[in-house]
């Protein structure tokens, strides 16, 4: 009996190319409009071209050409998911310029809100990151409390999404009290058993952690090189949060905890973010049992507009809400850059300011850019699939992103 | 000046220009320290070295961000402004250059490699070319985009507009046809310099006619 050696089906001449493929814009794992031209060796990558920029709206640009105040808004359409978090590097830096003093109540409330910014990005981002890798079931009960904290800043500002709260010297207006009560019985209640439920689903679950276990690794010299911060520098197992090392506010009055990955894959990203999350519910504890009473915006008139009922007794203050809603108020010139620790990391606004009403250039650090262009450099020898996975927990918002 | 303001708080800016500008020796043009920030200007040509130097000796490990600015009364009219980011002493410092359009900046995505992307959105935004960066594409701006959008002389209508044909059944672009006035309200006060006359005062300069008045 012989061996009969099947032929080979091609004469060994050919080439064989890779395949490159488009992935997005319009793609649901692509968290947005993402466009990825991948360059693949059957199911392998070698190579990712992100086009990012589709959602560019000249945000900056627009910036210039309004005053101080109006400019805010901006800021909330920047990452619809954090909008908040968005808003308080900017009045930040507008307050650095100014030198302006925020009332104690006012830095308690924007912690505390901050807070419960941080809580609802990270339902959202973790809810999709699951669904990503094939969960469908924690995406919805996260999404659960999404709504509630969506209603809550409703409460507080009118808006759900698009709050414009943050002002520069303080906050718009005071919360009322049963909000605060209300709050502090979701963190006591809803929150713990929404979150814990959801979690115990998917944090050993088996087919979740071989999707993201080992993952993208990205060890500590990479993550500082690639311009990484927020939970993306904290999963690589550096120990740099923003809230701790540069605390503003009254970051420096909290006791927190911040936790970091030891492995630096996409597990570790996605349980710093769930670590987070209970660290943001005890941050909003404290604000909630040290609050003050007091004024919610700075005194100083030529900042802050008047109350409307103080504008019905005093012509004074008649006059400074006209000037500061139609005129606006003057910065000092000179540059500042501010960054805080948004949910998704570093957010940073580099101000400059010519003695004007309006901002003379308002450059906004995304925290995706970055954390995007190192998608090649992270993705290169994974599989296709992988992808998704790794975008998931990049937490990427175009809005952000493309600016 | 005391610190009233509650922006975040950074290790000490004590003494770190003088040693930054110390160190640096002759890379620097100009250092200053305003507003809690500390911003050295380095010579154009040196800014590789000067940015290596910091990374290594001075532990700067991160470029956070970088940022183009258009002053067009300039004549290098671009900065480009580095902000870095020391997470072993928790402080920062920006570092800027002066650039005009055909002068180009040594790119510094030798020594971070994020530095790509930031240099080609300044690039994009600006039109500041950057010598050495290998892949100086348009980043955010449109596919056969043309101009530099963020400077001070591009209007903010821009030049082209686009939207989707019902008769050629694709998207097509136009040149920007506004249905009204682009509004730019001016509420600076006429008092505080405004730039044009106001009504009335054209009659200042003109000599009184008639005489004296009595």
């Amino acid at each position: 009996m012989s061996v009969q050696l099947e032929q080979s089906p091609t004469t060994g001449d050919e080439v064989i190319s890779n395949y490159t493929i488009n992935f997005g814009p319009q793609h649901p794992a692509a968290h947005g409009v993402l466009r990825m031209v991948m360059e693949l060796d059957g199911e392998i990558i070698e190579r990712i071209d992100p086009h990012v920029g589709l959602l560019h709206r000249g945000t900056e640009k627009l910036i210039e050409h309004k005053t101080y105040l109006q400019a805010l808004p901006y800021f909330d359409r920047l990452d619809y998911c954090s909008p908040l978090a968005m808003e308080h590097s900017y009045v930040l830096a507008i307050e650095k310029l100014l030198n302006l003093e925020v009332p104690l109540r006012a830095q308690y409330l924007r912690v505390l809100f901050a807070e419960l910014t941080r809580i609802c990005n990270h339902m959202l981002n973790m809810g999709s990151h699951v669904m990503d890798v094939g969960a469908m079931t924690p995406n919805l009960w996260l999404f659960e409390i999404r709504e509630d904290c969506l209603n809550f800043f409703e409460r507080a500002s009118g808006a759900r999404m698009h709050s414009a709260w943050f002002r520069p010297g303080g906050v718009h207006q005071d919360v009322p009290l049963k909000l605060l009560t209300d709050i502090a019985d979701w963190l006591d209640t809803r929150l713990p058993t929404l979150f814990e439920d959801a979690m115990s689903l998917v944090v050993d679950n088996r087919i979740f952690k071989q999707r993201n276990v080992d993952i993208a690794i990205v060890g500590k010299e990479d993550a500082l090189k690639w311009g990484f911060s927020g939970p993306m520098i904290r999963g690589s197992g550096i120990p740099w949060d923003i809230r701790k090392a540069q605390p503003y506010d009254v970051y420096d009055r909290m006791d927190f905890e911040i936790p970091v990955g030891t492995r630096g894959d996409c597990y570790d990203r996605f349980m710093v973010r769930v670590e987070e999350v209970r660290q943001s519910a005890k941050i909003m504890k404290q604000c909630l049992a040290e609050m003050p009473n007091g004024p919610i915006a700075s005194l100083d008139r030529k900042v802050v507009p008047p109350k409307r009922g103080e504008m019905k007794q005093s012509m004074e203050a008649l006059i400074h809400h006209f000037k500061l809603y139609t005129e606006g108020f003057h910065v000092p010139a000179g540059e500042v850059y501010v960054a805080t620790e948004s949910p998704k990391g570093e957010f940073g606004v580099y101000l400059v300011a010519d003695g004007s009403n309006k901002p003379y250039r308002c450059k906004i650090r995304p925290t995706a850019f970055s954390h995007l262009q190192a998608m090649d450099f992270m993705s290169v020898g994974h599989m296709l699939p992988d992808v998704t996975a790794i975008i998931g927990a990049i937490d990427v918002v175009f809005g952000e992103c493309d600016r | 000046m005391t610190v009233l303001h509650s922006a975040p708080k950074i290790a000490s800016n004590e003494g770190v220009l003088d040693a930054l500008t110390a160190a640096l020796g002759d890379m620097v043009v100009a250092g200053k320290e305003e507003h809690g920030e500390v911003v050295i200007t380095v010579a154009r040509d040196r800014i590789e070295d000067a940015l290596r130097l910091l990374r290594d000796d001075h532990e700067y490990q991160q470029l956070m961000e970088m940022a183009g600015v258009d002053y067009p009364s300039r004549a290098e009219r671009f900065e480009v402004v580095y902000m870095l980011l020391s997470v072993t002493r928790n402080h920062r410092i920006l570092v800027k250059v002066s650039a005009a359009e055909n002068t180009p900046v040594p790119t510094v995505t030798t020594l971070w490699p994020v530095a790509g992307w930031l240099e080609r959105e300044v690039f994009d935004m600006y039109g500041v070319i950057f010598a050495g960066n290998m892949d100086l594409r348009r980043i955010l701006t449109d596919y056969g985009f043309e101009g530099h959008p963020f400077r001070k002389d591009f209007p903010l209508t821009g030049y082209q507009e686009l939207r989707y044909s019902e008769e050629d059944k694709r998207v097509v672009y136009e040149p920007v046809e506004l249905a009204q006035d682009l509004r730019q309200f001016d509420f600076m006060s006429p008092w505080e310099g405004a730039e044009y006359v106001l009504p009335g005062d054209e009659k200042v300069a003109k000599a009184p006619e008639g005489g004296n008045p009595k």
